[in-house]
């Protein structure tokens, strides 16, 4: 009996490549000693070797496995995303680590295990499938985030974010449970084929869906499953935390969009005003909380909820067929422009960040412009493109996310999230007060990789605005599956 | 390049050329000053180019440059610049203020000089760019930039509390921009296209969606105008901003408000704006007595010049909606006039204020005898802002006025009660103006710091000279600038008349 075949392996190659190029890596990490740079510069030449082969396989529309694992404009859209991620975070890893002294070489295989679940999560297309992946992203995560082992807020951070996270994942395989107890299948395909022909017991597919929602509710970091996110991300090592901020993100809405908009869409009635409220309350929760913090690190985290809340008004919409294929593209948008925002802030913020866990309230920060101009211009460009201000990506992301849910009908809630973007604002103009404005003798380690990785991000955030006719229609064609 | 030859693309990314000019100089201060006064001069120079080539015989828009920009995903946004009647003589007073107010920081600004210039100049390309851009999307993207540099400009060069007006003033202008965004949005989604000669020649949006429409733009037009009871961010912004910056703010930023109704909400949403006229109107009124009483009460001169714009923006509106020819032409020359006088005044006031680092009325008094060109200068000034006849803004108030009373009974507005409150607004300007000179110029030197006072310096009236002689040509022969926005009025006042019979 055949399990799979070779052209399974060629559909899924860019994920089997990662996953087996991490394998080797951790046995090589095991002998390579001294030699501190050996593991990074080929954990970079794997994600690369693996954007290679993305590339290369733009345009393809395939299954595999049975029809468990899709590869789609969608999932390259998503995997592109996510090894930029991986390559910004090991650029920024680097050095840092050192300078906190916690380098180990064991870091950069947990990250590349983590990027392979995290691709493997944007290709399910199977809830088994779904769930292998949030376990194989989340579990490098709990140790990356509990890796400065002996600095109890990073080992409080770990096992916070492995309980909750084990929690979770618990509500994932219930619901998952309930939807194969509606349907009899685990299949997104099998799902919507079972749904049209008519179910018995409809409420239990409602229920499951439901629970879906609060596990991967859990991963974006949406209100009322948030609680986890500033302690973690603030306890974690700063590397960590921008890698988990754009990285966990990018697949829990790679999962939530593919499940919902492929599976889901025939109980669209019943789980959109679910969505609408946990959309509501995580745009003006995430902000509100966000104005009290007086430390950049948690202010960043508790404005990452909010910005899981904008995606998340792109996925209200997702049951309305003429929405439907703007909702896709938008977030898929939205999350191109955070992503590139957040490296850059979380670059600016290791710069300043002392020894682990210092140097990150706001009055560190005052004095920037002065003491270092160029991290200073490039945190305004970032903060910015979080508020939603031209001529950033920031802004053209809101104004496509605004346009799905417009399409969507939802005008109250673009109303809501006109709302949040203003007290957003607030915020992020109070670091450019305190860093142009305000007198100070900032501490800025120089480390070229942060100054390379703010000043990229920050260009790409303004350029890619101008030329941003050729991004739209990429993330345009980034198309669903649709069975 | 050849997107650079375009006249307008030129006239609107010119300031650019020296920015990049500063950011290569390094921190030479006094090279930075001239480098960025030669930048705005310069474009003073291209505006006047622009001029000539403006054929003011032709109502539509002219100098178009259009270019496909994002069309993907559904979009259909256009890079689109274009100049009429309307808005050529905001280009001008833009191009023609910035030199001036660069001027005018000469000493004002000895910290940081290369930084301000370099938001200044940016300021001015934003602003260019929201009085020449023709599509919504990148008319947008030109409004909310001109947040940025004026941001900066008020929270690091500004007063005691500076950064506090700062952010204020960048929050409340974005709450009614981001509704002013989502309107634009649904315009581009129900009518295919962002572009505004377009949009306007479609027509056919539904009144009941014209009325909400039009709120939602004038959210944010009325903010930056700003109209009562919109106001409260403008006398915090004012009062801390720098001179240079309140020249700019109150000359140019403000207008864009007035410019946005001019060009946006009126030919967009002409039944909206019929219905709402006298709502506008109303609010108007109520604008220009309310500043005028308040700017009477300020202790601080600064404070008082910040309130009567809240009074003069009023008779901008108030000629706006009148919907007719001629309260449409007294607004936009009023436009420009009020640009002039209190672009004229923060001047005086900054001009006392670096001498004495203070600006209450009662550490002054007798100035006359001390300064007496400084004196005559705020006098003819102050008649100026005032609507002495001979002066401009007598012509730019009277045509105002002239329209809405034509617009009373039976018109736009319905009532010769508008007409009749904004005439008592006339004269409550010149009790406060009067006031204020008497206070600070009349009587005996009453403090002792004041008796050493040097009068202008040359530097001080060059720049104030060009102003001088504005203020006296619009009073004393207005034809050729309402003639160079006679056509485009004409043009949208036969769209209005057209909307107010159905």
């Amino acid at each position: 009996m055949n399990f799979f075949s070779s052209a399974d392996l060629i559909t899924a190659l860019p994920l089997v490549f990662l996953t087996v190029w991490a394998c080797i890596l951790l046995l090589v990490a095991a002998f390579a000693g001294q030699r501190q740079g050996l593991v990074p510069a080929l954990s970079l030449a794997g994600l690369l070797g693996t954007a290679y082969l993305l590339v290369s396989q733009m345009g393809l529309q395939a299954d595999a496995f049975g029809g468990m694992f899709v590869t789609d404009g969608f999932s390259t859209f998503i995997n592109i995303v996510l090894i930029l991620g991986g390559v910004l975070s090991v650029a920024l890893s680097y050095d840092y680590l050192k300078r906190m002294e916690i380098a180990k070489p064991e870091y950069y295989v947990l990250m590349l295990f983590s990027i392979s679940g995290m691709m493997l999560m944007a290709s399910a297309a199977d809830l088994i499938v779904v769930f292998l992946a949030l376990e194989l992203l989340s579990i490098p995560l709990y140790v990356l985030a509990g890796i400065a082992r002996g600095n109890l807020r990073s080992e409080e951070a770990g096992l916070k974010y492995f309980l909750l996270g084990a929690f979770a994942s618990g509500f994932l395989v219930y619901g998952i449970a309930l939807v194969y107890g509606a349907t009899g299948t685990t299949l997104l395909s099998g799902v919507v084929a079972a749904a049209s022909a008519g179910l018995e017991y409809p409420i239990y597919l409602v229920l499951g869906a439901g629970l879906i929602l609060v596990g991967l509710g859990f991963k974006v970091a949406a209100v009322p499953f948030h609680m986890w996110t500033p302690d973690v991300y603030d306890g974690s090592p700063t590397s960590v935390t921008a890698f988990m901020a754009v990285g966990a993100k990018a697949a829990g809405f790679a999962a939530l969009l593919r499940i919902f908009v492929s599976a889901f869409p025939s109980i669209s009635e019943q789980i959109t005003p679910v969505l609408y409220v946990m959309c509501a309350a995580t745009l003006i929760i995430g902000n509100l909380l966000a104005i009290v913090q007086s430390n950049v690190k948690r202010m960043l985290a508790y404005s990452s909820i909010s910005h899981a809340g904008f995606i998340l008004m792109a996925l209200v919409a997702y049951g309305n067929d003429a929405a439907r294929f703007d909702v896709v593209s938008s977030a898929l948008f939205y999350l191109l422009a955070f992503t590139f925002a957040s490296f850059g802030s979380w670059a600016v913020v290791m710069s300043l960040e002392k020894s682990l866990g210092r140097g990150l309230e706001f009055k560190d920060y005052a004095g920037l412009f002065r003491r270092s101009p160029g991290l200073a211009m490039a945190m305004l460009v970032f903060m910015l493109s979080f508020a939603g201000v031209p001529p950033t990506l920031g802004f053209a992301g809101k104004f496509y996310l605004f346009r799905a849910v417009l399409e969507g009908g939802y005008v109250w809630l673009a109303i809501v999230g006109v709302v949040a973007s203003l007290i957003s604002a607030y915020y992020y103009l109070r670091l450019i007060v305190v860093m142009f404005m305000q007198e100070g003798e900032p501490e800025v380690a120089r480390v070229p990789a942060l100054g390379i990785t703010a000043a990229v991000t920050a260009v790409a955030s303004v350029v890619l605005f101008i030329f941003s006719g050729p991004l739209f229609a990429w993330a345009s064609q980034a198309l669903l599956r649709i069975f | 390049m050849e997107f650079l030859l375009q006249p307008l693309n030129l006239l609107t990314f010119f300031p650019v050329l020296g920015v990049l000019v500063l950011l290569f100089l390094g921190k030479r201060d006094g090279l930075s000053r001239w480098v960025a006064l030669a930048t705005s001069l310069l474009t003073f120079g291209v505006s006047l180019w622009v001029l000539g080539m403006f054929n003011a015989e032709n109502p539509n828009l002219q100098l178009n440059f259009a270019y496909d920009w994002i069309q993907a995903a559904g979009w259909n946004i256009r890079y689109s610049m274009g100049i009429d009647g309307l808005s050529i003589l905001l280009v001008l007073l833009t191009t023609f203020l910035s030199p001036i107010a660069i001027l005018s920081t000469w000493h004002a600004v000895e910290e940081r000089v290369r930084d301000f210039m370099i938001f200044f100049l940016l300021l001015e390309m934003g602003m260019l760019g929201v009085f020449l851009a023709q599509d919504l999307f990148l008319f947008y993207i030109f409004w909310e930039f001109t947040l940025v540099p004026m941001y900066f400009l008020i929270g690091i060069w500004g007063g005691a509390q500076r950064m506090y007006a700062a952010i204020k003033f960048f929050l409340y202008t974005m709450a009614g921009s981001i509704l002013m965004l989502l309107a634009i949005l649904w315009l581009g989604i129900n009518q295919g296209t962002f572009h505004l000669p377009d949009l306007i020649a479609m027509g056919g949006i539904p009144p009941e969606v014209q009325f909400w429409l039009f709120l939602a733009f004038a959210a944010a037009f009325a903010i930056k105008v700003p109209m009562w009871p919109l106001h409260s961010w403008l006398p915090d912004a004012h009062v801390q901003a720098p001179t240079a910056g309140s020249v700019i703010l109150a000359g140019v930023l403000l207008k864009m408000g007035t410019y946005g109704f001019l060009r946006f909400n009126l030919p967009l949403f002409p039944q909206a704006a019929v219905q709402l006229a006298p709502a506008m109107a109303t609010l108007a009124v109520i604008g220009i007595v309310y500043g005028a009483i308040v700017s009477y009460s300020q202790k601080d001169v600064k404070k008082l010049v910040a309130y009567s714009s809240i009074s003069h923006l009023g008779f901008v509106m108030l000629g706006l909606f009148a919907l007719n020819a001629q309260g449409i032409e007294g607004a936009i020359l009023q436009m420009v006039n009020h640009g002039i006088s209190t672009g004229a005044l923060f001047l005086i006031v900054g001009f006392i204020y670096e001498r004495r680092h203070t600006r209450e009325f009662s550490e002054f008094g007798g100035l006359w005898k001390v300064m007496p060109v400084y004196a005559v200068l705020a006098l003819i000034v102050s008649l100026s802002s005032m609507g002495l006849p001979g002066l401009n803004g007598f012509v730019g108030e009277f045509t105002i006025l002239l329209g809405a009373w034509g617009a009373g009974e039976g018109g736009a507005l319905g009532s010769v009660w508008f007409t009749v409150f904004a005439a008592l607004g006339v004269i409550l300007a010149a009790v406060y103006m009067l006031y204020m000179f008497q206070k600070m110029f009349l009587g005996p030197v009453t403090v002792k710091a004041n008796e050493a006072l040097k009068d202008l310096t040359w530097r001080e009236i060059a720049v104030m000279v060009p102003l001088l002689v504005l203020i006296f040509w619009i009073g004393l022969y207005p034809k050729p600038f309402f003639a160079l926005m006679h056509p485009a009025v004409e043009q949208l006042v036969t769209l209005l008349q057209a909307a107010a019979i159905h």
